[in-house]
């Protein structure tokens, strides 16, 4: 049967409000953004508020938590610090990101001009530009960011395409083989513990 | 309860010090028997072979019982910020055949496993469509239905490895996987009620799909592999999802790295590109040693691990019959043959399959083998229908570096040694 085809008739029609209230993503080109803007000094104040407190006053991350600002220049390194100014190839992405997922425990609380500050903020703390800058829906196209051509469409069918190739060896496949690494070395793993709420209750 | 409790958990080297204790004692029970003493436990009248057992009505919904409680789900604290956005381990050397079961299978949330009723579910799908729709719960199950067994593989599994042996055991290396029979509607058939002549040339164009969390999870997927064989889940393993899941609908994206297989999936839309989200951008790219990363890395490529013996489930019988057993996958298609060495790659043999090799399912493993009780580098090597053979950890590092985080398929060393314990290595 053709795609097109008039289907089962199951579902109904979705109304625009609907749609609208649930398709917030926002695309590379800016598709998706809505009106509003924000400065890096009003983005600076809510921030401190709302973010700051996992992320850093300066974006630079606290304990384990994401750090968003820092790392130009590190991913060839051997440990790369991979952040929205180091690695994020769209600045869409953290637009999209910031609207629809943050704060962590209160997603979807913040106003469009609130999120065009705290990406300005973002920018700024990234050195990506000066503090008198305001986003908007206007110039957002017109940020460019440093890592836009840092990544590559999967390419393993061909870089590693000798993983096909190759006929298994069976014998006599090397000469010697040596322990290199230790796990029980390094001890990290957790002890083994089953204080499930599942295991105690039929165990009860 | 948690006093009791707690005399059933020991540490991992109590309970593998009680463990090869339990072995050793066997042993000499066995002994005992042939010098012509009596097995007690046969000889004497049991409790449970006089008196009575529990009833039909003590349990509506049973758990394993209490002797199996260390096969859980477990968590590695240090790996993650917070447990909301995080990780647990399928206990997997604790487990056989090929069906996870759910209660035990891992858990990947980015906000948390949230509690959304069927009364409230709502799936929208929209975008380049004839007709942009909203379902109910009630209208999924009136479509035409499908069952499938898949493995989900977190693109992250085995992640912790890349630099070198951390994490000593295979529930933490490779437990990153649960494999289910899900049963649902082909994504295709809720895309053809939409209708899909609005979306002109299906080649260039995308869906994508967001859960109702507040992660949502949002990722791109290509149209032609939406309309190939994804599935619009609500039961697995004959149930229905469990909450961590995606109670009441997931989506099941066969082969695909386990960050596209959307929980609590509550939109469609049909796109002319991707929407390059945060899971498709900062996170599940493969920097390689240059700085430039992978983007859409879709497949999880064959992959295979011995579950036994494993650092968690130790040899505790002596020597003598062995049965060396594991798991092999493959996202691009079915597995074909699984090689097994015991002397680090030197010298392999061909492990006999439980059942043939599905599509992008997990597949058990055995290999029978004659244990002398010296020292083992165990290794498993799979091969699957694409003609693709598992790699080791020094070819895929030769091509990627150290940083990929995601997509480590390399073939996995356990160091068994003369005591029976076995140990997470790598080998030269």
């Amino acid at each position: 049967t053709p795609l097109w085809a008039d289907g089962l008739g199951l579902g109904r029609v979705a109304l625009p409000e609907e749609i609208a209230a649930w398709d917030l993503d926002v695309s590379p080109d800016g598709t998706g953004l809505p009106p509003g803007s924000g400065d890096v000094w009003t983005g600076e104040e809510i921030f401190a508020e709302k973010c700051a407190v996992c992320h850093g006053d300066f974006a630079e991350g606290v304990g384990n938590w994401p750090k968003l600002a820092g790392g130009r220049g590190t991913l060839d390194r051997e440990d790369p610090l991979k952040t929205v100014g180091s690695y994020w190839p769209y600045l869409s992405t953290g637009w999209d990101y910031i609207n629809r997922s943050m704060p962590f425990g209160a997603a979807q609380t913040l106003e469009p001009d609130e999120v065009y500050a705290i990406l300005a903020y973002i920018l700024y703390s990234n050195d990506l530009v000066d503090e008198d800058f305001t986003l908007s829906q206007e110039n957002f196209t017109s940020v460019s960011m440093p890592n836009a051509q840092g990544f590559f469409v999967d390419d393993r069918l061909t870089s590693e395409q000798y993983f096909w190739t190759t006929e298994p060896c069976m014998q006599d496949c090397k000469e010697t083989v040596e322990i290199t690494m230790r796990a029980r070395v390094l001890d990290v793993t957790p002890e083994e513990t089953a204080a499930s709420e599942a295991g105690t209750a039929s165990a009860a | 309860m948690s006093d009791k409790a707690d005399k059933f958990v020991p540490s991992r080297r109590q309970f593998l010090a009680g463990a090869a204790a339990a072995g050793a004692g066997a042993a000499a029970t066995g002994a005992a028997q042939a010098a012509g003493q009596a097995d007690p436990l046969i000889t004497e009248v049991q409790d449970w072979a006089s008196g009575l057992g529990d009833g039909v009505d003590a349990t509506p919904y049973g758990l394993p019982i209490r002797f199996e409680q260390d096969v859980v789900r477990r968590n590695v604290e240090w790996l993650t910020a917070d447990t909301i956005s995080s990780i647990n381990f399928t206990p997997i050397h604790a487990l056989d055949g090929t069906i996870t079961p759910q209660g035990c299978a891992f858990e990947r949330h980015h906000s948390g496993a949230i509690e959304l009723a069927k009364e409230d579910y709502r799936l929208m799908i929209n975008g380049l469509v004839d007709r942009p729709l909203v379902f109910s719960y009630a209208d999924l199950e009136r479509f035409p239905r499908e069952n499938r067994v898949y493995f989900c593989e977190c693109a992250a599994n085995s992640g912790m490895e890349w630099a070198g042996a951390q994490l000593n055991g295979a529930q933490f290396t490779h437990g990153m996987i649960h494999n289910m029979e899900y049963s649902g509607v082909s994504l295709r058939s809720l895309l053809e009620e939409a209708g899909l002549a609005a979306a002109g040339d299906f080649k260039d164009k995308w869906v994508y799909v967001e859960g109702a969390d507040a992660s949502s999870n949002g990722r791109s997927i290509p149209l032609e592999k939406a309309l190939d064989d994804v599935l619009v889940a609500f039961k697995a393993n004959g149930e229905a999802l469990r909450k961590e899941h995606g109670y009441p609908v997931r989506l099941v994206v066969p082969g695909w790295e386990g960050n596209m297989w959307i929980k609590w999936l509550r939109r469609i839309e049909v796109t002319d590109g991707p929407v390059e989200s945060r899971e498709e951008t900062s996170k599940y790219t493969d920097t390689m040693e240059d700085g430039s990363a992978r983007k859409w890395t879709w497949e999880m490529d064959a992959k295979s691990v011995i579950t036994s013996p494993s650092p968690q489930a130790p040899i505790t019988h002596g020597t003598g019959p062995l049965v060396i057993t594991g798991l092999a996958w493959s996202g691009r298609g079915a597995i074909t043959g699984v090689d097994v060495s015991k002397d680090g790659g030197k010298t392999w043999a061909e492990a006999r399959l439980a059942a043939p090799g599905t599509d992008k399912a997990l597949t058990r493993f055995y290999l029978d083998t004659d244990w002398d009780g010296s020292e083992m580098l165990l290794q498993a090597r799979a091969r699957d229908s694409s003609g693709y053979v598992q790699p080791t950890k020094t070819q895929l590092r030769e091509v990627r570096g150290l940083n990929s985080i995601y997509h480590n398929n390399a073939i996995q060393t356990w160091w068994v040694k003369a005591d029976g314990e076995a140990e997470n290595v790598e080998v030269s």
